[in-house]
């Protein structure tokens, strides 16, 4: 109840009167009539968003465990090569990777005949390949390095007790410290979740159709040049504030942290 | 050199990538300047706008908190290639507006101008956070003891809060500085000459993807490293005089 009580403060109501209007001049005084035209095309973006999202945090998520784990307690023949590529991919612009991935691997494939003739040439022919993959390395550099501090930062009393009670050394690791890992990073991981989503766009570099690969096409087509981008800008703020929410409550999931 | 480079199999890619005429290391090395200076530039207009965005959010009036904060959320939810490109839009159409009723021609605005009045924006958002942060950390009683004195604002602000806060901003704020200088690269989808689109330029001219793209690479690992043993000084001094992290965990 407390938040509606702060949102009925008088400036806070004057405010939220003058964001009324700019919608509303918005909305009548600027021009929406390609909606409808092009509304297929902005869901099937959407869409295209979306799924990228998903599957690059979740593929990249499952590469980050093995890179925090090999920077946190690995050897030195398997952390310094995991040190480096999270080093790597950290300094240097996603854009950068994106096109060395795309044009780079894209021109050294067709020089070999047999991945030319293997039965997986038709994707690689396609950008969305080279997009995942890129993205992917890129999700899973950032949070390698995430995971390498959640990893040693599990109490060292929990995993003594797992060990004392002879459990299994895999056992401990699924059941102990890497559910209390994920635990102590999961408002990180919310944040750099969003990170992703603001990546995506540049996918669209590389001729994968997604929602701001549509706005873009509409602004050439039409030349209406704000009101596309608003909307866009609208679409991402509605995507990163569910992100949020859900990460909240996963949050919230969590014991004697309220 | 050369031996080793024969002996490499790389002569090509020096060749191509050599700083006189047939190769492009001139124009990579040009697309970096541009880069450096527009990270420099909007990293500083970036402080500028934290500063005091962070002095608003703290002391300001309730208006002004509750803009600062529409203007923060705003920016950091929305991917930075979309502002770019609405922030450059509404920019050169404002200012073409106002030249116009002054009685002006079309201004052409410069790609630096407007790289760094876009990214600076952007990190005007990520500085105030930052920054707000670490003058919460600073003991109230400091800049109360300040006040006491009868200092005026500014200089408690000179003289106090901002050599205590330096200590906590200063890793956030080399966080924000890679981010500037990887943000440039976005640039490149508006056409500015910075080095990933100088890069694209001379890699699709001589079909050398890798070579090109792999050695704009090493130049913005570079620049990466650089700036990580620079920040980490940084802190060193601001952090002068203040027990050590080690010492006081133990």
């Amino acid at each position: 109840m407390s938040s509606i009580k702060s949102l009925m403060q008088p400036h806070r109501i004057v405010l939220m009167a003058l964001f009324a209007a700019f919608v509303l001049w918005c909305a009548l005084s600027l021009r929406w009539d390609w909606i409808p035209k092009y509304a297929p095309l902005a869901l099937e973006g959407l869409w295209t968003t979306i799924w990228i999202l998903v599957v690059t945090t979740v593929l990249g998520f499952f590469l980050a465990i093995p890179l925090g784990l090999a920077q946190a307690i690995g050897p030195w023949y398997l952390s310094a090569p995991a040190r480096v590529f999270c080093t790597v991919i950290r300094g240097t612009p996603l854009l950068l990777q994106i096109w060395l991935l795309y044009y780079g691997l894209g021109s050294l494939f067709p020089q070999f005949p047999w991945i030319r003739s293997s039965e997986l040439w038709p994707y690689l022919r396609q950008a969305w390949p080279y997009a995942v993959l890129a993205l992917t390395l890129s999700y899973a550099g950032y949070e390698g390095e995430v995971m390498r501090g959640a990893f040693s930062g599990v109490a060292k009393g929990q995993l003594e007790a797992a060990k004392s009670f002879g459990m299994p050394r895999v056992t401990m690791f699924r059941r102990i410290w890497l559910p209390q890992a994920i635990r102590n990073v999961l408002p990180t991981l919310g944040g750099e979740t969003i990170l992703q989503l603001k990546a995506t766009p540049l996918v669209a570099t590389i001729t994968v159709v997604e929602i701001y690969a549509v706005s873009s096409r509409v602004r050439s087509d039409t030349f209406i040049v704000y009101e596309p981008l608003l909307l866009l800008a609208l679409a991402y703020m509605v995507i990163a504030g569910l992100i949020g929410l859900a990460f909240k409550r996963f949050e919230n999931q969590v014991p004697g942290r309220r | 050199m050369e031996l080793i480079l024969e002996w490499l199999g790389m002569t090509e890619s020096a060749a191509l990538l050599s700083l006189s005429a047939p190769g492009w290391g001139a124009n990579l090395l040009r697309g970096l300047a541009n880069s450096l200076q527009i990270a420099l530039g909007a990293f500083g207009m970036g402080l500028v706008i934290g500063l005091f965005g962070a002095y608003g959010k703290l002391y300001g009036g309730p208006i002004l908190r509750d803009l600062l904060a529409i203007y923060t959320t705003v920016i950091r939810a929305v991917p930075e290639l979309v502002l770019i490109l609405i922030l450059y839009y509404v920019g050169t159409d404002l200012i073409n507006k106002a030249s116009g009723l002054l009685g002006y021609g079309r201004v052409e605005i410069s790609g630096v101008v407007a790289g760094i009045w876009v990214l600076g924006i952007v990190q005007g958002a990520y500085a105030t956070e930052i920054l707000r942060g670490a003058i919460q950390a600073v003991p109230p009683g400091q800049i109360e003891a300040a006040r006491a004195y009868g200092m005026p604002t500014l200089m408690t602000m000179r003289r106090v809060t901002i050599p205590a806060m330096m200590a906590f901003a200063t890793p956030g704020l080399a966080n924000l500085w890679l981010i500037a200088t990887k943000d440039t690269a976005l640039l490149a989808v508006v056409g500015f000459n910075e080095l990933t689109l100088e890069t694209k330029q001379a890699a699709s001219s001589t079909r050398a993807y890798f070579t090109f793209f792999l050695a704009a690479g090493g130049l913005y690992l570079m620049v990466t490293l650089c700036s990580g043993a620079v920040f980490s000084r940084i802190e060193k001094w601001a952090r002068r005089g203040q027990p050590s992290l080690k010492e006081a965990s133990t």
